[in-house]
């Protein structure tokens, strides 16, 4: 019982990140604020682009491509389009982790730039090229600058979670 | 941190061809498997529109029993503020009742002239159509594409383009219909374009959705002498919507006219949907 118990708090931790982009993509929960949309940010992102370079066994690239294509769905965005960003950023992640030595927040911080700048590009090169739908060009730059400033803040909450997980595994 | 260029390569196959010990699919598989997706959007056939149908409509209901939470919290949140704000509205209540009083008899003159006049032009309205009434499921308040999933889809007989309205304001077009469940795209989107008229003037011009709360007039005639305070309605002229339905009230915001609307398109819960059906036919 108390084995089942420990089995199952580790495997609790070891999910929230994916129930994070699930519920968010799901749900109408997100944090597009409308009245506040200068502080909009999207926090898949940074769910992604951290749990892919700190430990990519607890967020899989299935889970990520299925993740964005619910997302399209619910927007209403062509079926694709999501996932594509996703696994970019997820690319990102990777390459950064494989090129790493020391893990730092603040590399990975200043690497979260380029990788948002590239991916969201792609975003909106495939919605205004490929499919002639008008995106909000200033709310997407608003939404990438304070998704990057957040990215340290949730960085730190994530490590917690992190050291509890490596905890909870050698428990 | 130097870096070879062979340590690049080797990192960025590593990226996007290496599984890990946990991942089934490799990145670059999935982001062909995406691509493939994207490509399939712009075919189409009836068999593939009804896998997307199947897949939207289990989507959207999963995403309504799932935002049942946040929505419940919310509401409990509106509940509150609605009863804090009671008396400030009571005020305005009473002095619109009586505004109200003296327009009613003015606007039942006015009714019985209009249909007097609406029999010798033979002319259509809404009114004249059936309309159903559904309910929101899913709100997404994405801060780029403004739309609402409906309740309802093509087994209650919705069809792409038909009007959708909060009481009888317009607020938007069904854009996408699946078995159980439609998809309305908003009047504030980037991409809604609607051909309007302003009362009392008469001009023409195109609603354009800038993503906010207004809307762009757009294709006004020249030296126009639009005033604040004119009432804009769709004008029928694309041969989409029927003419005179109120869509909002003309205002000057950042030196511009834009178009505010009547309905509160952040709260919208029920709907309704203006069918082709006239009203008492049998089919």
């Amino acid at each position: 019982m108390v084995l089942f118990r420990k089995n199952f708090v580790s495997r609790f931790f070891n999910l929230i990140p994916l129930l994070i982009i699930f519920f968010l993509a799901f749900s109408e929960t997100d944090f597009n604020f409308e009245k506040l949309s200068f502080l909009s940010f999207n926090l898949i992102y940074i769910v992604i682009f951290y749990w892919v370079l700190k430990n990519p066994d607890i967020l899989g690239y299935g889970f990520i491509f299925l993740a964005g294509i619910i997302n399209d769905v619910i927007i209403g965005l062509p079926i694709g389009v999501s996932s594509i960003t996703y696994l970019i950023l997820a690319g990102f992640a990777a390459y950064v982790r494989y090129l790493t030595v020391e893990p730092s927040l603040i590399y990975d911080w200043i690497v979260f730039v380029p990788s948002i700048a590239v991916t969201n590009s792609v975003y909106l090169y495939i919605l205004r090229i490929f499919f002639d739908i008008e995106v909000d060009y200033i709310a997407l730059v608003f939404n990438s600058g304070v998704t990057i400033l957040l990215y340290p803040i949730i960085g730190i909450l994530f490590n917690f979670l992190s050291k509890i997980i490596i905890v909870q595994k050698n428990v | 941190m130097v870096v070879s260029r062979d340590d690049f390569s080797i990192a960025i196959r590593s990226a996007f061809l290496k599984k890990g010990t946990k991942q089934k699919f490799s990145l670059l598989a999935l982001i062909i498997a995406s691509i493939i997706l994207l490509s399939l959007e712009a075919i189409n056939s009836k068999s593939l529109n009804f896998v997307r149908s199947v897949v939207k409509d289990v989507v959207y209901r999963t995403s309504f029993i799932t935002s049942m939470p946040g929505n419940s919290i919310t509401s409990v949140f509106t509940k509150v503020q609605n009863y804090f704000e009671v008396y400030e509205q009571y005020e305005i209540v009473k002095s619109k009742l009586q505004q109200l009083e003296n327009q009613k008899n003015e606007i039942n003159y006015l009714k019985i002239e209009n249909d007097k006049l609406k029999k010798v032009i033979d002319d259509t309205d809404i009114y004249n159509y059936e309309s159903i009434t559904t309910k929101v499921l899913v709100d997404k308040k994405s801060p780029f594409l403004k739309s609402v999933i409906l309740n309802k889809g093509f087994n209650s007989g919705f069809k792409r383009g038909m009007p959708v309205l909060d009481g009888p304001y317009f607020v938007g077009r069904i854009t996408e219909v699946n078995y159980l469940s439609s998809r309305a795209l908003l009047i504030n989107d980037l991409n809604s374009k609607i051909s309007v008229v302003i009362e009392p003037l008469g001009y023409q011009a195109i609603m354009s959705g800038n993503g906010e709360k207004t809307a762009l007039l757009e294709f006004l005639p020249k030296n126009h002498q639009l005033e604040v305070g004119g009432l804009v309605y769709t004008s029928g002229t694309d041969g989409i919507f029927f003419p005179g339905i109120p869509i909002g009230r003309v205002e000057l915001i950042e030196k511009k006219f834009q178009i505010k609307f009547f309905s509160d398109l952040s709260q919208l819960y029920f709907v309704n949907v203006i069918t082709s059906k006239p009203i008492g036919s049998k089919q």
